[in-house]
């Protein structure tokens, strides 16, 4: 479902003295349906960083990056809207949303996106809201002013709205406490037990151990670190 | 899929100055292109060559017709341009006052375009233009009130119901909040993003403004001196610059 093969990424900071950081190099990493992989690895070797380009927000500098047959280096614009679209969710470490809109409109655009009608979008969110223990009350509230806790689960909620083949999830036990970790867990492992393939960020040993099937430590592809 | 729009090699010169230089670009069906740069940059001028206000130099803009045919809309004939752009094509100035007539009431705005393709029952295009205005946010009661007695936004929103009531595929935008107060721009950009949604809407953003683009825009060109030294996915773009400029624009936006 995720092929990734000699992808390597360098970042040129042409304002700061055009200083070249190399950050990725010969990075390989295959995901099938139904897997959930972690990546692993200090703060700042690159995790974050990899996950973005495997959802096409950091260009690639060489390398293959397949996300069910679309290879996201290489794919159109167009290509790439599609596939984020219908196929590849992201649920990154900060809640981002346009100011105005309703928690409850905030967790049904993905499905609004893929042409589920309106009131059966907002059940879907409504279902995922109750799970996720936002009270009922906050609905019709932007989520922008909520504790940092709630926003990650409204942002938790968003990205579990669709069922998406291919999920990538940064950190998303982060801020949360134990009962609603536990839904998170329940949320990924129901998302494997349906098909996806999963890439997550868990700095939460225990999470990471409970639904993880293997770990890649994304230092051996920072330059210069090769074993 | 084909493209709705395809420019090829789009050039304006001012004399020896240059407006803007080998523009290129596809942009599909319910795609949305935000052009952002600098003043004097060459946003406007390639929105203009684009939308048929200028001529450019060099260049073709094939747009896609109803019947599926590929056709230049630079070496259209002015009547079949005209046309276009009361169908097809909206234009959504920056100044309002620019895209509406201001004597004439704000239903008559809205049914005027209507007429032009052909309605001819009085209540029908009332009701039509009153459908219109409620979507804009406009009560009403203003159905028969000029845009002079009107706020900036309104005037604004007024404009956009003018434009979309023919339900166009492609639209032209030139700044559409700027000079309006921050709480009316965002009331704006929120009406603009669910109407492209709900529509299916292709549309050329012209902004300086990256808070805007990153709020409507799918694809973002990036333009300094009339040539486009960026371009890709907008989150791309702003996220991790790759050119020069772009990531001094990008380091530029204070934040909040």
């Amino acid at each position: 479902m995720i092929e990734i093969k000699n992808l390597s990424k360098t970042f040129t900071l042409h304002n700061q003295g055009s200083v070249v950081i190399p950050v990725m190099e010969a990075a390989e990493l295959t995901v099938a349906r139904g897997e959930c992989v972690a990546l692993t690895g200090a703060s700042g070797a690159g995790k974050s960083t990899l996950m973005r380009m495997i959802y096409g927000n950091y260009p690639a500098a060489g390398g293959s990056i397949l996300v069910d047959g679309v290879d996201l280096v290489t794919a159109e614009p167009r290509e790439i809207l599609a596939l984020r679209r219908d196929v590849l969710g992201y649920v990154s470490q900060f809640l981002r949303v346009v100011p105005r809109v309703p928690t409850l409109d905030v967790v049904a655009e993905p499905l609004l996106s893929v042409g589920v009608e309106t009131e059966a979008a907002r059940d879907r969110a409504r279902d995922l809201l109750a799970r996720l223990n936002i009270p009922e009350r906050l609905w019709s509230l932007s989520p922008t002013s909520f504790s940092g806790g709630e926003q990650q689960r409204v942002n938790i909620a968003r990205g579990f709205a669709h069922t998406y083949p291919a999920m990538l999830l940064d950190e998303p036990t982060a801020s949360l406490d134990a009962a609603n970790r536990e839904t998170v867990l329940n949320l990924i492992e129901e998302a494997k037990a349906r098909g996806a393939a999963i890439i997550g960020i868990f700095h939460d040993e225990a999470a990471r151990d409970r639904v993880c099937d293997r770990e890649i430590d994304v230092s051996v592809f920072t330059p210069g670190m090769a074993a | 899929m084909t493209p709705l729009l395809k420019v090829e090699n789009i050039s304006k010169f001012y004399g020896r100055r240059i407006g803007c230089k080998d523009v290129n670009f596809d942009l599909y069906p319910g795609e949305v292109m935000g052009i952002v740069g600098e003043s004097g940059s060459g946003k406007s001028t390639l929105l203009n060559c684009l939308a048929g206000h200028l001529d450019p130099d060099t260049g073709e803009v094939l747009f896609e017709m109803r019947d599926g045919a590929m056709r230049d809309t630079v070496t259209m004939s002015e009547p079949e341009r005209r046309m276009l752009s009361r169908t097809d094509w909206a234009f959504v100035h920056q100044h309002a006052r620019d895209g509406l007539r201001m004597n004439v009431s704000a239903g008559g705005n809205v049914g005027e375009r209507l007429m032009a393709v052909g309605a001819r029952h009085y209540g029908n295009i009332r009701d039509e233009a009153i459908d219109w205005l409620g979507r804009v946010e406009i009560n009403e009661t203003r159905v028969d009130d000029r845009p002079t007695q009107f706020s900036g936004g309104m005037q604004q929103r007024l404009q956009i119901a003018r434009n979309l009531v023919t339900g166009p595929r492609l639209v032209f935008m030139d700044e559409p909040t700027g000079g309006l107060d921050v709480s009316v721009q965002a009331r704006l950009l929120d009406l603009l993003r669910g109407l492209v949604r709900e529509m299916g809407l292709s549309a050329i953003i012209v902004t300086h403004d990256l808070a805007v683009v990153r709020l409507l825009a799918d694809r973002l060109m990036v333009m300094k001196d009339g040539h486009v030294v960026e371009t890709g996915l907008t989150d791309q773009v702003l996220d991790d610059p790759q050119h020069a400029y772009t990531q001094l624009l990008v380091s530029s936006v204070l934040q909040v």
